[in-house]
């Protein structure tokens, strides 16, 4: 079959579709790739760049991101080489330097060796976002509704509601905060209301009208609600009680 | 200002490929980029308020901030910073009391550096609206901004 | 303005008929009113030529033309005299009754306005005889003498559009692209990638809606090669665009031109109303059935733009973050679809080859690096401007021959070319070729065609980190290498310029500058470290001095420096005194030195520029 082509990742060959990209065929075969701006609902951005492979075909090697590289026959790759290694250390610590107290990265870094940063103490921030641009990514391609976007460039770069402020065309339904690798999104249920920080929302969430929990934010239902033409009620009681 | 925009959008046939276009000229009018127009394009033409001020954010050229009657632009691309463009900075900004970015509070003049004007013979250069300044030299800021002072 | 051209035998009547007229024999006078020239003030010359001319009836004895860059810049504002290739520089608008007067009505010389070569103290008559303009080879920058950019008739007269109408009519689209491969022509936007070979591939790229697109963004600072030949000659391009398109079989090209070429963008909009009017653009080109639309888009002040898939994002409405290129742009670029991107300076050549044969091309230059190419020339040279040189010239030639070399008897210290994404070359690489390949392998690259001299008094140190700080300043942000791994390595600059560099320093730059250049998404980070890496090999004692001695040997970074008088040279003028904006230096009276206060100083250099007596000492 024409559409079918063989890979060798770390010595062993697979087969995959042509265009297949590596990732998801090392992922199909358990060789674990590290990722974090990789998610199975978006696609794939290329951003993290953790994915980086070394690749060979033509008899030219070189350094790709696993996500956006499409399988070819004959393509060979090496998931762990040293210059990969190298490279993926170097990007860890640099994020490291970034994310000085995240847990996630932190446990990263250690994978590949670094106890801390190389870089001056005086200059290590404590952000949690790697701008992976998955909440972004997730709120347009998933849910539809692109509330926020990946906002400024370079360094002051990161996910942002319009102005800075209440993020008005967001749902409240939380995908952001499921998406994220890295816990930077801050997100609460209390008092019966959802908050979610990082775009300033606090949404009044809706009463199941039979055990009395507040499951879900009513803007969200309310959207999902219009969206499939379903009746007014259609939400007043939660799945559990259905 | 709702007929200025619509007009705007209609020029570039509501394409949402010509949104920077479409903010460029909106800056054209109004000196910066009114949060008001920018609602009304993104509505007008459908697209997400998160990628209307994605762009606006993006573009250094854009500015979210109203600015000064007399934009000034000091050029730091590389021929005029051999040649000490960024000292001619520092004393724009010492003689206006702002930094690169900023307004007068008089809202005169702001404050804003170039990656390269194409003029780089004549570096350092500096351009006060449509008008051009090369070889400039520290003793030649005062007089040059003076004469957007409205006095001589 | 003409009627419609519809045929190959229209142009051919309205070129021969423009030409003759060309040829009236009247004297012709041209000044540049180019972007460079004007903060020379070369608008005011323009003015006064006109209103002079009109108040004394000249307008049918005498041709005069607004043209675009002449090339030698730094004489600004220029007016070149014919019959007799006259060359006046410095032109001011008091000079312009005489110019007209003299030279113009009575083929007689004004000595003071021409050139006076520094070596020989002689002044040059000619343009062509000037030593700036012999080394070169302006088979294109030479037209912007001939041409008012904003009228298409001039640029009809000498020829324009006779490469498209031979296109058109007498070859087939694989026919020119054959052509274009035989001449060698390489992407002068800086990659170098053969033309011929790019538009086949999106020639034979699966799509019938394919896109051309001109790359005027030209973002590298100390870069106007484009800007020059864009505002100068747009048709050049434009003509280009078009032959580059019926070859590709695209029927929509785009013009994304940079935000801060305000004169450019009016240039090209206005040469592309003009060709559509007479029949040269839009439907039925020449009445030779071929359809071909162009659209022109600004920047926005990113330099990322001028990569081509954050171009093309660009185009499409969205912020210019590039994408991974392992899909070619030829295969799937603007919408998806194939796409061929190439720089101003690559559509320019296109009607000399079609015009001339490949063959004539592959005469200029060396074998895999063949044409000329334009740099602009800038920095410490005595001649700053824009050049253009036959590929494989010696970088020696261009910065002491064509650049007069080094301005105030100074000493060379290192060339600049690529921009932020080339190197820093020494004084032991002058005598290498200026090629692609040659660049590469120094540790620089071409670029779009700048060349920054520097001398004694910049400091290596400085100039990677004023590189970084522009390239953190434009890294789209998108990709973890860059984004991170370039603010790192300016902070690390930064420390090593204030003087609070560690040995571990340079070791930890060197591994950042890897991973840069292994895994950035594009060739903004992958190039970044190219300005650090190059600096490093070649003036690495320069970076040991900054780091273990806290010295600065070109008197440039700011902490490692004081200011201080000689006092016997000073003569207590007090012109520093009034100039110095932190009050540091105290006047105590006339022929007595003045007193300079270090705890006030902050090292602007307003004294020492303007010294005339070379009292003021930087250590």
């Amino acid at each position: 079959m024409s559409d079918t082509v063989t890979v060798t990742i770390n010595g062993n060959k697979y087969s995959a579709a042509k265009g297949e990209y590596v990732l998801q065929v090392a992922r199909r075969h358990g060789i674990r790739i590290p990722t974090l701006c990789d998610h199975q609902n978006v696609e794939p951005y290329g951003a993290c760049r953790l994915c980086i492979v070394e690749a060979t075909s033509g008899g030219r090697t070189r350094i790709v991101t696993s996500c956006l590289y499409p399988a070819e026959e004959g393509l060979i790759i090496e998931t762990d080489s040293p210059r990969v290694v190298r490279n993926r250390k170097m990007l860890l610590d640099l994020l490291y330097a970034r994310c000085s107290e995240n847990r996630v990265i932190k446990e990263l870094a250690a994978e590949y060796g670094l106890e801390k940063p190389s870089f001056d103490p005086e200059y290590w921030t404590t952000e949690d976002c790697v701008v992976c641009g998955l909440c972004c990514r997730v709120c347009e391609q998933v849910v539809g509704v692109s509330a926020i976007s990946l906002v400024n460039r370079g360094i002051t770069k990161g996910p942002a509601a319009p102005y800075l402020e209440s993020a008005q065309a967001c749902i409240g339904c939380g995908s952001c905060y499921y998406a994220c690798p890295t816990g930077a999104i801050r997100m609460e249920d209390k008092n019966g209301y959802r908050y979610i920080y990082n775009w300033n929302i606090k949404y009044k969430l809706q009463k199941c009208k039979v055990c009395g929990i507040e499951w879900a934010p009513v803007k969200q239902l309310e959207y999902i609600r219009k969206k499939w033409n379903l009746p007014e009620d259609f939400f007043d009681v939660c799945p559990n009680d259905r | 200002m709702k007929d200025q925009i619509n007009a705007i959008i209609k020029k570039y046939d509501s394409d949402k490929s010509q949104l920077v276009s479409i903010l460029q000229d909106i800056q054209s009018v109004y000196n910066y980029l009114p949060r008001s127009a920018l609602d009304k394009v993104s509505k007008k033409m459908n697209v997400p308020r998160s990628q209307v001020y994605a762009l606006s954010t993006f573009f250094r050229a854009f500015s979210l901030k109203e600015r000064g009657k007399h934009i000034v632009h000091v050029c730091l691309g590389t021929a005029c910073h051999v040649r000490g463009g960024e000292l001619i900075l520092d004393s724009l900004e010492r003689q206006l009391d702002i930094k690169n970015g900023e307004t007068t509070k008089d809202k005169n003049f702001t404050l804003e550096s170039v990656n390269c004007m194409g003029c780089c013979a004549t570096g350092p250069v500096v351009k006060i609206d449509e008008e051009y300044f090369g070889h400039m030299t520290n003793d030649k800021v005062e007089p040059m901004l003076n004469k957007y002072r409205g006095k001589q | 303005m003409p009627r419609k051209l519809t045929s190959a035998d229209d142009l051919k009547s309205l070129q021969t008929r423009l030409a003759k007229s060309l040829d009236s024999g009247k004297p012709r006078i041209s000044v540049c009113n180019g972007t460079a020239c004007r903060p020379y003030g070369s608008n005011p010359v323009v003015e006064a030529f006109r209103a002079t001319i009109e108040n004394k009836g000249l307008q049918d004895r005498i041709d005069f033309k607004v043209t675009g860059c002449h090339g030698f810049c730094e004489r600004g504002p220029i007016a070149v005299i014919e019959p007799g290739n006259i060359f006046y520089q410095k032109v001011k608008p008091e000079d312009v009754a005489e110019i007209i007067e003299k030279t113009a009505l009575n083929n007689k010389i004004i000595d003071r306005l021409l050139f006076e070569e520094p070596s020989t103290k002689t002044r040059a008559t000619s343009q062509a005889s000037l030593s700036f303009y012999k080394g070169q080879s302006r088979v294109i920058l030479g037209n912007n003498l001939k041409i008012d950019p904003t009228n298409i008739e001039d640029y009809i007269a000498i020829g324009g559009y006779s490469a498209l109408s031979k296109a058109l009519f007498q070859y087939q689209p694989s026919d020119i692209i054959e052509i274009v491969k035989k001449s060698g022509l390489r992407g002068r936007g800086g990659g170098g990638f053969p033309t011929g070979r790019k538009w086949e591939s999106c020639r034979n790229a699966h799509g019938d809606i394919k896109y051309v697109i001109v790359n005027a963004d030209e973002g590298d600072p100390g870069a106007y090669a484009n800007e020059g030949l864009l505002t100068g000659n747009p048709h050049s391009v434009l003509e280009g665009l078009i032959i580059g398109a019926f070859a590709i079989g695209s029927h929509q090209g785009f013009i994304y031109v940079r935000n801060e070429y305000p004169l450019a963008l009016k240039n090209i909009t206005a040469a592309m109303e003009q060709a559509e009017k007479l029949g040269l653009l839009g439907k039925n080109i020449l009445g030779s059935g071929f359809d071909f639309q162009v659209r022109v888009n600004r920047g926005g002040g990113a330099f990322i733009c001028g990569e081509s898939t954050a171009l093309m994002a660009s185009l499409e409405g969205k912020v210019g973050e590039p994408r991974a290129k392992y899909i070619h742009t030829v295969e799937r670029g603007l919408w998806d679809r194939p796409s061929d991107l190439n720089n101003v300076e690559t559509w320019a050549n296109i009607p000399l080859i079609i015009n001339n044969g490949p063959e004539w091309f592959n005469k200029i230059g060396s074998p895999s690096n063949t044409g000329t190419k334009i740099f602009s020339l800038t920095g410490k040279v005595n001649n700053t401007g824009l050049v253009e040189v036959p590929m494989g010239i010696k970088l020696r030639d261009i910065i002491f021959d064509i650049g007069g070399g080094i301005r105030g008897g100074k000493k060379f210290k290192a060339v600049q070319t690529g921009g932020p994404s080339g190197g820093c070359l020494p004084e032991s690489l002058l005598d290498l070729p200026v090629d692609y390949d040659t660049l590469i392998k120094a540790g620089s690259m071409m670029g779009s065609g700048g060349m920054i001299v520097m001398d004694e008094n910049n400091c290596m140190v400085d100039v990677a980190r004023y590189f970084l700080s522009f390239l953190e300043e434009e890294s789209c942000g998108k990709c973890v290498p860059c984004r991170e791994g370039i603010l790192r390595m300016r902070q690390l600059l930064n420390e090593i310029t204030e003087g609070e560099g560690k040995e571990s320093d340079l070791a930890l730059l060197e591994e950042v500058c890897q991973c840069l250049k292994d895994s950035s998404l594009c060739q903004l980070g992958g190039s970044a470290p190219n300005p650090v890496l190059s600096t490093l090999k070649y003036f690495r004692d320069e970076y040991e001095e900054h780091i273990k001695l806290k010295k600065c040997r070109a008197g440039v970074c700011k902490a490692l420096i004081t200011f201080s008088i000689i006092e016997e040279k000073c003569p207590g003028c007090g012109q520093c005194v009034k100039a110095c904006p932190s009050g540091a230096i105290t006047f105590l009276g006339k022929r007595k030195p003045v007193l300079l206060d270090q705890s006030k100083c902050i090292k602007c250099r307003t004294c020492f520029d303007i010294c005339k007596m070379g009292a003021v000492k930087i250590e």
